[in-house]
């Protein structure tokens, strides 16, 4: 523990510790034998106890050439991560508005370019802006970056305005309308707060380096890295190939940049 | 005139001592002998929770609020203060389940969290999000 507060007894002098040491490591091994065939980085895969510095700018490279029609495989897997299938369709509601309205990290949206008629599929997220409109239109403050370059929603202090979701230009993040049965440890979530793609921020926290997404994606089109490591995968590849900000003109800095658009 | 103000201020300071005192002895049954928990377990064998027992009694919540900026702003997650794991250690189980720790009904009455909170009419917000069970 980083921060210890004034006048309180140490974490180390408590008698239990042991129990709580060997708790956290056999649920950390759990971690790792939960799904085999998946790279999760074993290595590193200790909690983080160390505050985030913006010495890591989390970011994303999407290429959008190998994104196939129809394919939802990335949105699957994030809904799967982080709970959103536990969410069904209330009762008695429209499912056309239900469609609307439901929470969805990853949009799939396909653009065509009406003089050549190319289609182009892409996966449309938070796009974990370096000046987020969410962070500044916000009145709690509950909308905010991470050091590290996340943009997330304290659901603590969101009193559920839905400011956020008018300002973000990239539709990226969703109100939760009605009661939640089910509560996933990695997600909470309950009626009234809004909320949007947190790159995994569980995963990273716990030592790990992929984003459900990025695993999922059967083309290898989801590249996740630091983009402030020059050596990175994420950074190597934004060296070699074009990419494009969606609405660069709004000049946000986004972290997640696309090729082929 | 003052000294009618300063008997009243005496006898709401009086007051509210007795009633901490009361709200403490009467929070329900001693969990430490009574149930199934993990913490009920680790207090008879003379294991304590992450802080003494009745400072976490009465500043609980502080640590929560505390480390739960922590985990959300600083990505810190090794905290004292994590509510899934007073969850882990804290529910009790019945025929083989978990009962949630905001139970008002379960293995010896009241839960863990509504013991207290029921007694004190102090609305528990946590678990409209949170899950009252442990989860992995």
């Amino acid at each position: 523990m980083s921060r210890q507060r004034k006048g309180e007894v140490s974490k180390q002098d408590q008698p239990d510790q042991n129990r709580r040491d060997f708790l956290k490591k056999s649920a950390a091994t759990a971690v790792a034998t939960v799904a085999p065939g998946v790279v999760l980085h074993t290595a590193q895969a200790t909690p983080r106890n160390e505050p985030v510095t913006d010495k890591v700018r989390w970011g994303m490279m999407i290429d959008t050439s190998k994104c196939a029609d129809g394919c939802n495989e990335c949105v699957e897997a994030c809904n799967e991560e982080n709970g959103l299938t536990a969410y069904s369709m209330p009762e008695g509601a429209d499912e056309s508005t239900w469609d609307q309205q439901r929470p969805k990290w990853i949009r799939t949206v396909k653009v065509q370019d009406n003089l050549t008629g190319h289609v182009t599929n892409l996966p449309m997220m938070c796009q974990h802006c370096e000046h987020p409109p969410c962070q500044d239109v916000c009145p709690t403050g509950a909308s905010f970056r991470r050091a590290d370059g996340i943009v997330m929603v304290d659901r603590h202090t969101c009193i559920g305005c839905r400011y956020c979701m008018m300002a973000c230009p990239y539709k990226a993040r969703s109100f939760i309308h009605e009661n939640v049965d089910i509560k996933p440890s990695l997600a909470p979530r309950g009626k009234g707060c809004v909320e949007s793609c947190n790159f995994c921020v569980h995963r990273l926290d716990n030592g790990q380096t992929t984003t459900a997404c990025q695993d999922a994606c059967p083309e290898k089109a989801i590249i996740f890295g630091d983009l402030n490591d020059p050596n990175s995968e994420v950074s190597q590849a934004l060296a070699s190939y074009p990419t494009v900000q969606i609405r660069a003109d709004l000049k946000l800095n986004t972290g997640v940049r696309y090729s082929g658009v | 005139m003052s000294y009618r103000i300063k008997l009243k201020g005496l006898a709401l300071v009086v007051l509210a001592m007795v009633m901490s005192i009361a709200s403490v002895s009467q929070a329900g049954p001693n969990w430490r002998e009574t149930t199934n928990s993990k913490a009920a377990e680790s207090a008879r064998s003379g294991g304590q929770c992450v802080r003494e027992t009745q400072w976490m009694r009465n500043n609980h919540m502080v640590l929560l609020k505390k480390d739960r900026d922590f985990t959300v702003h600083e990505g810190i997650r090794t905290v004292d203060g994590s509510l899934s794991e007073c969850v882990a250690c804290h529910s009790n189980t019945e025929n083989g389940k978990h009962v949630p720790v905001n139970a008002m009904e379960g293995p010896d009455g009241k839960q863990f969290c509504a013991s207290c909170h029921a007694f004190t009419g102090v609305k528990l917000n946590c678990f409209q999000c949170h899950a009252a069970v442990p989860t992995e």
